[in-house]
């Protein structure tokens, strides 16, 4: 069993560093704030394994899910709201944000 | 498994490592979003670090049971706190996005270099004094316009 909380904790380790260097190297707002939800999960995750669980019940609903979401709603009115990457092709939430700037 | 890789050697490293990468993060990024995403990492790898310390392998999670022998706990009380900590964080997190927004209705941009110069020269100009003085850029960095007669004489006579 303990065996099994350390394969565990060890890929969730690296599955947190990981995805926290991406939230900041990675070009596209939206995907970092995602990034960031990802590391926020794994904590979660991590306080179950460490015998947390109320803990662990705040950090995914709160933490990983109203934290995430208020994020995303603030890259809609910063104007950084923008799903693909390459510019090129704009979709038409990005048209849309992009209209809403203007106003 | 490694012999002497621990469960509470691999949370601590992940929790450092969560704190450094956000501290960088905030240092280092040049968009004041990122900044903000960082400082959610360092916040969470803090929370991992507290709740860690009340940490027992052998311990159960803290919840008393009417039995006649309780099984030893894990610390409850940095769980306590570390709980409130999340709720505090997701409000500093609300705020500094507000700020956000209104330094991008102020100023129309988020980059970092950006909104320092015009923030400088605000500050200059509601202050009264020329803004290439007080400014202290590095060389190469910033072009600076080319200094008045009289200040350039008074250079040369103190040289």
């Amino acid at each position: 069993m303990s065996e099994v909380e350390l394969w565990i904790a060890l890929i969730l380790g690296i599955m947190m560093l990981s995805s926290a260097v991406l939230a900041l190297v990675v070009k596209n707002h939206l995907a970092a704030v995602a990034a960031a939800s990802v590391v926020s999960l794994g904590l979660a995750l991590l306080f179950a394994l460490m015998r947390a669980p109320d803990v662990a019940m705040t950090e995914a609903a709160v933490g990983a899910g109203l934290s995430s979401l208020i994020l995303a709603l603030a890259l809609r009115r910063l104007g950084l709201w923008q799903i693909d990457s390459g510019s090129e092709n704009s979709n038409l939430l990005s048209a849309s944000s992009k209209g809403k700037d203007d106003a | 498994m490694i012999p002497g890789v621990t469960l509470e050697l691999i949370l601590y490293v992940t929790a450092l490592g969560l704190v450094i990468i956000g501290l960088a993060g905030v240092v280092l990024s040049s968009h004041l979003f990122r900044m903000v995403l960082a400082l959610v990492i360092a916040e969470a790898g803090a929370n991992l670090m507290l709740v860690l310390s009340g940490y027992r392998w052998d311990a159960v999670a803290p919840i008393l049971m009417q039995r006649a022998e309780q099984p030893a706990m894990v610390d409850p009380v940095p769980q306590a706190m570390v709980l409130t900590a999340i709720v505090i964080g997701v409000g500093i997190q609300a705020l500094a996005v507000s700020i956000l927004i209104r330094i991008r209705q102020r100023y129309g941009n988020l980059k970092r270099r950006e909104v320092a110069e015009k923030m400088d020269a605000e500050i200059a100009a509601s202050a009264g004094i020329r803004r290439d003085i007080s400014q202290d850029a590095p060389l190469g960095e910033r072009p600076l316009s080319p200094l008045p007669a009289h200040t350039a004489e008074s250079r040369g006579g103190d040289a």
